[in-house]
């Protein structure tokens, strides 16, 4: 199972605990999630499922290279950490 | 006249309360969060605040309790599409709430960037897209002006007659629709814009209309704050007969229309294309009765040292026209008690102030 791992600074906003999900890409990873927490969806991606352009994620230590339609593979070992950008504040 | 102030900020949302002579400060909703529009619905006591958050995108919460206790609502958010891509347009801020008229308790507006015309028919719980203004071909035209992209940020719902909205946009004209919405025209012929060639000086959507207050009393009367210059139309945004040589600037962000008197209204000048401060670093307040024929400036108690800048929703008229408030980029706020005359300074170390509402 993939682990979703969220900035604790987006706890104040909205309930984001990390999250265990059966996904084969990021996409489905985060898509598990919002089912189970669909508040959460418009803080992380926007109107059309794109990562918001202040979040990063990365899987284990690298970057997602696809902002958009986050199809960026995992494996059912990875950690998928969602970081707040330094730029955005 | 009003004795609630709310301030929305860079920093968050502050209500200030009439306390004896002074005003007393709440402790911030959303503190540290940028607020980019608040609305005081008076049809229901409602209180709405649109979130514009660095990293997690826009959000939009509601107080049925005058700012004790927050809701978070849905957003504006544009309908989905097939493969979007890198330039698919999404919400990057709400720029103005609006309510509907007395006959449609409920019922919201929202301007947003980029320009899109958001209706609400329950109190924010779902938004829809205005199709048929997004769909205008002259939406093309539509460019930034003070932002990256075009935005409405005013939108008037006539007293009388709740299917009449007239909506600015920056840059893009004004829009007029006389069936709640579902056909638009764009009007405002007599906006002049300098900036551009004078072969399309009055191009109607290429007018950076930078605010519109429309008097409650005779909606009819509607002023505008343009990048251009001061305007005025007496047929509900129609025409506009442009207001030349008031000292000390035409350029501004904000105007307010009276309440209840069409030939008053108040806006605050500054420099323009070249010098984004108060002229001569004064911060004055110009204010006009006799329908823009002439007007006064009024600096008594405003610094005489400043580089404040109103932006277009900080500036706001109490609903008998007495009490006015004004909140600065350098994070000043002033109130007035005799309908812009002498201001009081309020608080000084407020953060950037987007909007300012009495509630």
């Amino acid at each position: 199972m993939v682990q979703v791992i969220f900035t604790p600074n987006l706890q104040r906003h909205v309930s984001c605990p990390s999250a265990v999900a059966d996904a084969r890409s990021v996409r489905e990873a985060l898509d598990h999630v919002f089912a189970v927490n669909p508040q959460l969806r418009t803080y992380v991606v926007d109107e059309h499922g794109r990562l918001r352009k202040h979040i990063n994620v990365y899987i284990n230590d690298r970057t997602v290279t696809d902002r958009i339609t986050l199809k960026d593979a995992v494996a059912p070992s990875d950690e998928i950490f969602i970081f707040q950008a330094l730029s955005g504040g | 006249m009003s004795n609630v102030l709310h301030v929305a900020t860079r920093k968050g949302l502050i209500t200030f309360r009439r306390n004896g002579a002074d005003w007393a400060a709440s402790a911030p909703a959303f503190i540290g969060q940028p607020v980019s529009a608040v609305l005081t619905d008076a049809r229901d006591g409602a209180l709405y605040a649109a979130l514009r958050l660095g990293h997690f995108g826009v959000k939009l919460h509601r107080s049925d309790d005058h700012g004790k206790s927050w809701s978070e609502i849905a957003a504006p958010a544009f309908p989905a599409v097939e493969n979007p891509d890198e330039k698919t347009p999404a919400i990057d801020m709400i720029w103005t709430l609006a309510p509907s008229g007395k006959d449609e308790l409920g019922v919201l507006w929202a301007g947003t960037i980029p320009g899109g015309l958001f209706k609400s028919p329950d109190r924010g719980a779902t938004w829809t897209l205005n199709d048929s203004l997004w769909n205008k071909p002259e939406r093309a035209e539509w460019a930034g002006g003070g932002y990256d992209q075009p935005g409405i940020h005013s939108v008037l719902v006539d007293p009388r007659d709740s299917k009449s909205i007239t909506v600015g946009v920056s840059t893009g004209g004004v829009w007029r629709s006389s069936d709640a919405g579902r056909s638009w025209r764009l009007t405002g012929q007599g906006l002049r814009a300098e900036y551009m060639p004078p072969a399309q000086a009055f191009d109607l959507a290429w007018q950076d209309v930078h605010r519109l207050s429309a008097c409650a009393a005779a909606p009819d009367i509607v002023w505008c704050q343009h990048h251009n210059g001061m305007f005025r139309s007496t047929d509900g945004g129609e025409t506009f007969s442009e207001i030349k040589e008031v000292k000390p600037s035409v350029f501004g962000f904000a105007v307010g229309a009276h309440p209840s008197d069409p030939d008053t209204a108040w806006f605050v000048p500054a420099i323009k294309d070249e010098l984004r401060i108060p002229v001569d670093g004064k911060l004055v307040v110009t204010k006009t009765t006799d329908g823009g024929k002439s007007f006064a400036a009024h600096a008594d108690g405003l610094p005489g040292l400043s580089y404040d800048l109103i932006y277009r929703h900080s500036l706001d008229v109490s609903e008998d026209g007495a009490r006015l408030a004004i909140g600065s980029t350098t994070g000043n706020l002033w109130v007035s008690d005799d309908a812009g005359r002498r201001w009081s300074h309020i608080h000084g170390h407020l953060s950037p102030i987007a909007a300012v509402a009495f509630g």
